[in-house]
């Protein structure tokens, strides 16, 4: 194919990924562009050119060590629900967009360490961008069947690579906030994901049916091939404890690797998301890597001998039996592969290379005087020449060092440049002593020995291969061989150089870390990462501040880089969520800490920090005071959280409340309405008495018969008021509960004759007639005679009181049930209003619509007998007869029944 | 001769005011609730009413109200006659129209005084 024709095709492939790029931008919030699929695609950015070609080549010449790669990730992706959705609510709150923000931010917005984490960072993935870049450069060769050429500038891939730079310096920089999300590039990374799993897989499914018969014909072709078993067993113990540590190695590169913490927290939208990548992604992985061994054997039958790079059978196989389609398709699929990465992790770079390394060591000075839309531009510009140059020099990487390499090797010393984060990375989520010191330590010290176990020979091998500096060690020292350091000779160099480089590294960091205690903005910082739970939707609380500061120097910071309006936003958004008065002059913790956040995606944590710092007056704080305060703080969240936990619980009460309080009211109205009656039926004997006495007094004249009538009145309003004085004492005790009741057994029948024989009078006088049942029969039950006495006494007198003026007559029957005994009496009196049935029975109850009518006899009886009743635990109401008259009932507990229960 | 109507359920309160009245020369007239009272105004003109408040079925305030609607009425003194002793209910019973309010128990010598002042 000529390489016209396969530009114009590249450049259409590219067309209609930048447009899907620009057609998710602009859909950023629909639901096409945010779901759990395109961000478990995205993650699939770890599958580079690399694992497209290189696993090929490690398959067919080494055999199955191209798998720890994929299985690391597998084993520790089940523990994202932890792990994962940690680190991302640590970097959401806190507004961290990349690796070096992460580690510095944790150390106290270290800028040594945010600069040291970018350096480590360019280091291990310039020469990985390299080899993306050499993939494409390579086979864009193999397919076109072209020379790469000595001269950069007739080389056509020195085309491709200007023009893949400018796009992703383009479409990398669209905001200055590096915490934004950038929907149009991960959308398009993970369209690109799809397709280079469908095209891997759809020549390896060529490759395993059309060209031969399946799996076991390779197989079967395969085995009679020069070391073909040894290549495809793991290989004893030795080879067991390589596998384990390349199984780490990769494990810690799914975190660390910047382009992963892109995709995998930076733009993670939802943690829900997480859920779904923890199953799609390893299913990846495991289908990427079906058709690599028949590939790789596949092309081992097919050119044995001929000397071709293994690393692109893929293409070579196709091309053999000149099948045009395929040859491309393939190529396009590493092409993407290739292009993700360099475009993800060139933007990662960028924000690091800017937000930890240029500004705040940098232009930071000159940040703080211009503009904000000069301030926006300028950080922006920085990062699209970041994003340009990075990639141009990864170019020159490739074409002056490692034009000889292959894939896998370039890709391993990456991953272990890179793991040299691992133990700051992960003691910042779980360890709250890590400290800055133990940090910067252990990494250069790790680095350094990578630099000496792996790089440096590397670095040689490429001028002379057989070295005495690495045949014997320098100075011809054993211990000292690059290979087998300290004697360790049965690991392979990037193992043992892993091993090694991660111990002394890991040992530093905690042994200084221990000994040499943080400053207290990292002891501050080591409680919220820990505890991020704790400290998610309040997270400024958590931040330990003292000094002096005004709300107005940190606004005119923050303007030259949000600009007026959104500085404004961003303050009435924190004085909503603290409650704070908008006339608050002074800033305190959490207002310094909202602010560094609110800087923190535009120029990173250190120089937001700097520039936090440079307009208030901090004081110096003490270690235990943070933690006092921190624990304070602590415990307020916890309780906050209970608070909000209960205050559904409190919404009930208060409805409880409000109801008992209404209650409360009317009770105190019933109160006031009771003295008032009260008060009247006693001031109403008094009366009459005072008035006798009176005449009695001034009137010496007066009649022997009136003298002794007024004598007579005067003896019975006394009694009067004696009985209404009783009465309410005896309502009073049993309101209070001081009124004891003494139960016996007893023949109700019995008692209601005996009260009937002492009203026999007043029955007489009325004319009434009383009918009463069966009343010979023994019905016994449990109450206090007195007290019945006085409730069947109380009835009957209402009853004759209200009995029909010409034709009286009451009835009284007493009815014997399985549980309680019914005592009902009758009158053919006027009828009871019903909205009256219940209140009747309240002490003094005055009707509600004539609040002044005169309440029956005292007004107390019905509510004493209701007491009484209620005392023996039975029931008293009323009830309009049909026909005429009105039956009062009341029950008592049956004999057996209390009998039963007392037993 | 004047003639007074006593107002009130209370049978010793009416039978010592009907005795003092009686003896200071009025002539007097009983009725024990507010039915009854207008009952009896409809045959007679009292020159004073003495009434009490809380009566049952009809109480002191509505048979003042219906008294008030009678034009041949209009000259009639009222007396209320109350242990109601509450600020509002004093001032309830004047603005109804009541010329005089007396709160039990009171001094029956001095409420024929009042009587007789009203009547002047």
């Amino acid at each position: 194919m000529s390489s016209i024709g396969l530009l114009l095709i590249l450049g259409i492939y590219v067309s209609i990924l930048f447009y899907i790029a620009y057609w998710a931008e602009k859909r950023s919030h629909s639901k096409w562009t945010n779901n759990p699929y395109i961000y478990s695609f995205s993650l699939a950015v770890y599958c580079t050119a690399w694992t497209y070609y290189g696993s090929i080549g490690v398959a067919a010449n080494s055999g199955l060590s191209y798998l720890p790669i994929y299985l690391g990730p597998i084993l520790i992706i089940p523990t994202w629900m932890i792990i994962l959705k940690k680190i991302i609510r640590i970097s959401r709150v806190n507004k961290i967009s990349s690796i070096a923000d992460f580690i510095s931010l944790r150390h106290g917005n270290s800028r040594f360490l945010g600069a040291l984490v970018t350096m480590i960072c360019i280091f291990g993935i310039l020469p990985y961008i390299s080899l993306q870049l050499k993939s494409i450069s390579d086979t864009f060769h193999i397919v076109t069947k072209t020379q790469s050429s000595s001269n950069i500038f007739t080389d056509t891939t020195t085309y491709v690579c200007i023009a893949l730079a400018l796009f992703a310096s383009y479409y990398g920089t669209r905001y200055v906030d590096a915490s934004e999300k950038r929907r149009g590039i991960v959308t398009a990374v993970a369209i690109e994901s799809i397709l280079k799993l469908v095209f891997f897989l759809i020549i390896g499914v060529y490759v395993t049916y059309f060209v031969y018969d399946g799996f076991g014909d390779i197989y079967t072709k395969a085995s009679v091939l020069e070391g073909f078993h040894q290549k495809n067993s793991i290989g004893g113990i030795t080879n067991g404890i390589n596998w384990f540590f390349l199984c780490i190695l990769s494990l810690f590169a799914i975190f660390l690797l910047p382009r992963q913490f892109h995709t995998a927290i930076v733009e993670n939208n939802k943690e829900a998301h997480i859920k779904t990548a923890m199953w799609l992604f390893p299913l990846y992985l495991l289908l990427f890597n079906i058709f690599v061994f028949p590939i790789a054997w596949g092309g081992n039958i097919l050119f044995q001998g001929k000397g071709f790079n293994s690393d692109t059978y893929s293409l070579l196989i196709p091309q053999f039996f000149d099948n045009n389609f395929l040859t491309v398709l393939v190529f396009l699929g590493g092409f993407s592969a290739a292009i993700s990465m360099i475009i993800v992790s060139s933007i990662a770079l960028a924000t690091m290379l800017s937000n930890n390394l240029l500004i705040p060591y940098g232009f930071i000075g000159s940040l703080q005087n211009i503009s904000p839309e000069k301030n926006s531009k300028r950080i922006v510009n920085s990062r699209k020449i970041g994003i340009f140059s990075l990639i141009i020099l990864a170019y020159a990487i490739y074409r002056i060092f490692i034009l000889d390499y292959s894939l896998v090797s370039i890709g391993l010393v990456s991953f272990v440049v890179i793991a040299q984060l691992a133990p700051v990375f992960f003691g910042a989520l779980f360890w709250r002593r890590g400290s800055n010191k133990g940090a910067v330590i252990g990494i250069i010290l790790g680095f350094l020995i990578c630099l000496y176990t792996l790089l440096i020979p590397y670095a040689i091998g490429v001028s002379e291969f057989s070295s005495s500096f690495i045949q014997d060690g320098p100075w011809g020292i054993k211990l000292l061989k690059p290979f087998q350091l300290f004697g360790l000779d049965y690991l392979e160099p990037i193992p043992q150089a892993f091993f090694w480089s991660l111990f002394f590294n890991t040992m530093s960091y905690l042994a200084i870390s221990v000994s040499f205690k943080g400053n207290y903005r990292e002891r501050n910082y080591a409680e919220m990462f820990v505890d991020i739970d704790k400290y998610i939707t309040n997270h400024e609380d958590a931040f330990v501040w003292k000094g002096t500061a005004y709300i107005s120097d940190i606004q005119k910071v923050l303007q030259r880089f949000l600009g007026e309006q959104r500085t404004k936003r961003a303050l009435s958004i924190f004085n909503l969520k603290y409650n704070v008065d908008k006339n608050v002059t002074m800033a305190d913790a959490r207002f310094i800490k909202f602010a560094e956040n609110l800087l923190t995606g535009h120029i990173g944590t250190a120089s937001a920090k700097i520039l936090i710092s440079s307009v208030v007056k901090e004081d110096k704080i003490t270690l235990p005071e943070v933690l006092k305060i921190l624990e304070e703080s602590k415990e307020n969240i916890i309780v906050n959280k209970k608070l909000t936990e209960t205050s559904n619980e409190l919404k009930k009460i208060s409805e409880q409340l409000k109801i008992a309080n209404q209650e409360l009211v009317n009770k105190d109205i019933q109160k006031d309405e009771f003295l008032d009656t009260v008060t009247h039926e006693l001031r109403t004997p008094i009366t009459a008495i005072r008035a006798a006495s009176e005449i009695l007094y001034d009137d010496e004249d007066i009649p022997e018969d009136l003298r002794k009538q007024f004598l007579q009145n005067i003896i019975s309003e006394s009694d009067r008021l004696n009985r209404l004085i009783d009465k309410i004492l005896d309502l009073e005790k049993f309101e209070t509960g001081k009124q004891k009741i003494y139960l016996s057994k007893n023949n109700i029948n019995k008692t209601i004759g005996k009260t009937l024989d002492s009203l026999q009078q007043l029955i007489k006088n009325k004319n009434i007639t009383v009918e009463f049942e069966d009343a010979s029969k023994e019905i016994k039950a449990f109450y206090d005679e007195e007290r019945i006495v006085q409730v069947i006494h109380n009835l009957m007198s209402n009853a004759i009181k209200f009995c029909s003026e010409t034709d009286g007559k009451i009835s009284i029957k007493v009815i014997e049930n399985s549980d309680v005994v019914e005592v009902q009496i009758h009158n053919n009196g006027k009828g009871i209003e019903k909205e009256d049935f219940e209140a009747i029975f309240d002490k003094f109850y005055q009707s509600r619509n004539q609040n002044v009518k005169k309440p029956i006899g005292s007004g107390l009886g019905l509510a004493i007998c209701k007491q009484i009743i209620e005392h023996h635990k039975g029931r008293i109401w009323a009830e309009n007869t049909e026909g005429n008259g009105v039956t009062f009932t009341f029950t008592l507990p049956n004999y057996n029944t209390t009998e039963n229960s007392q037993k | 001769m004047k003639k007074i109507l006593i107002v009130d359920d209370e049978p010793n309160i009416v039978m010592a005011l009907e005795y003092t009245f009686k003896k200071n020369n009025f002539e007097v007239f009983i009725a024990r609730d507010g039915q009854e009272a207008l009952d009896i105004l409809k045959i007679q003109l009292p020159d004073v009413i003495i009434l009490d408040v809380m009566m049952p079925m009809v109480d002191g305030f509505a048979t003042l109200e219906q008294i008030k609607k009678e034009k041949r009425l209009r000259h009639c003194k009222v007396i209320f006659l109350s242990a109601k002793n509450k600020e509002k209910d004093i001032e309830k019973g004047l603005s109804l129209g009541a010329n005089l309010y007396v709160v039990k128990p009171f001094s029956i010598k001095k409420l024929v005084d009042q009587v007789n002042e009203l009547l002047q």
